[in-house]
């Protein structure tokens, strides 16, 4: 009686689980895994609000490497960490940053879009998204290094879905590891934004 | 106990591999639309066009028009980015035909975006026609889950039911055909009635 109880309770939690909700662009059809529900964060963050953002070195999908440095002292900087290409909620986040490159400039800021995924991978996934107007950088060797170094590596080698906007003095303003199964409101990380104009 | 265990099991294997294995279904054609209601907008221009002033929320049914065709849309869809201007003109020429001016009104629901998502939306493409937000993707569950863009034509019966006259899903080649396609569905001719 036992075993039929396990027996029926892990494919009704499984069946409660399945319930992740996603609008898929029809620009995906037929390309994007389906990962499932998963659990909404596996990692401990490494930095705190107030802290000094750690640097780093990324190459583009260009092969030009980018460090965090470089913005220092005239831009603020909004680092957008997804999971991984090819996967529902990332496929319906960077696109919608694609728009409101204005925005982001009406707040003196840049986007720097960063996943684990290897740079070919990276560059066909974005090819889908239209020409996107900021840098999408690869941490993929040493494997996930950056996300590791602010704490939002899983332990499947993933990333968390995860916002930290930087000021122009390199200060980590404002941290949102997201729930990985869900996309982060625009609306909030504008405001964080507007609080960093003079 | 026992047998009830059993019937879930099977319940959930159903069920579960059901959905996994079949794709998001829209709106089913001749049938009407789940219920949900919308918020009355606060630009009035928008209130006006639907014909709920002095409400606070409305359904379908209440917009003042025999049809009204909704666009479920997404802030981050390249389809629907790329599109929003032939939305556009499609708006513009039903507004500008006098035989269908008051027949069609046009509304757009945001899957999944919120108020200031929505927000960023309209002002980007210069929207102008009424968006709303479904940030909880309550709206969009209801109807299936459908990928963006989707388009449903909606036509109000005399007994204020309403069936679902036109369910597709993705872009149109131009806004001529897709009003002429619409048109086809709801079986008017341009100029005439039904």
């Amino acid at each position: 009686m036992k075993r039929l109880f396990t027996l029926a309770f892990f494919p009704f939690l499984l069946l409660l689980l399945s319930g992740v909700s996603f609008a898929t662009s029809e620009a995906f059809k037929d390309t994007i895994f389906n990962p499932g529900k998963l659990k909404p964060v596996d990692s401990v963050l490494k930095v705190r609000v107030g802290d000094t953002a750690p640097d780093f070195t990324l190459a583009n999908l260009h092969r030009k490497r980018i460090s965090l440095s470089s913005f220092k002292g005239f831009k603020n900087v909004v680092l957008s960490f997804v999971p991984a290409a090819w996967t529902p909620v990332c496929s319906d986040q960077w696109p919608g940053y694609n728009i409101v490159k204005d925005l982001f400039e009406m707040h003196n800021s840049i986007l720097l879009g960063i996943t684990v995924d290897n740079a070919p991978t990276l560059f066909a996934w974005t090819q889908q998204m239209g020409e996107l107007w900021f840098e999408v950088l690869s941490d993929f060797w040493p494997h996930g290094a950056t996300a590791d170094r602010y704490g939002v590596l899983r332990t499947d080698g993933t990333s968390e879905r995860a916002l930290f906007v930087i000021d122009k003095k390199g200060i980590i303003r404002y941290i949102d590891v997201h729930d990985i199964n869900q996309r982060p409101d625009f609306g909030v990380l504008m405001k964080e934004l507007e609080k960093l104009d003079p | 106990m026992k047998r009830f265990l059993a019937s879930l099991i099977a319940a959930c294997f159903l069920f579960g591999t059901g959905a996994a294995a079949t794709e998001p279904q829209g709106p089913t054609m001749g049938q009407a639309l789940p219920d949900f209601s919308l918020t009355v907008p606060d630009n009035s221009e928008f209130r006006i066009y639907l014909g709920v002033e002095g409400k606070t929320a409305f359904s379908i049914t209440d917009i003042q028009s025999e049809m009204v065709i909704i666009e479920i849309f997404s802030m981050y869809c390249p389809f629907c980015q790329r599109e929003a201007p032939s939305m556009n003109r499609f708006f513009e020429m039903v507004n500008a035909d006098p035989s269908l001016k008051n027949k069609i009104k046009l509304i757009g629901i945001g899957a999944g975006n919120s108020t200031a998502e929505v927000e960023v939306f309209r002002k980007k493409y210069q929207v102008p026609f009424p968006l709303f937000e479904d940030g909880d993707f309550s709206i969009h569950k209801k109807i299936g889950e459908v990928r963006t863009p989707y388009f449903i034509g909606v036509r109000k019966n005399t007994d204020r039911t309403h069936t679902v006259f036109f369910s597709k899903l993705g872009g149109f080649e131009s806004p001529e055909k897709f009003l002429n396609q619409l048109l086809q569905a709801a079986g008017i001719r341009k100029g005439g009635t039904p």
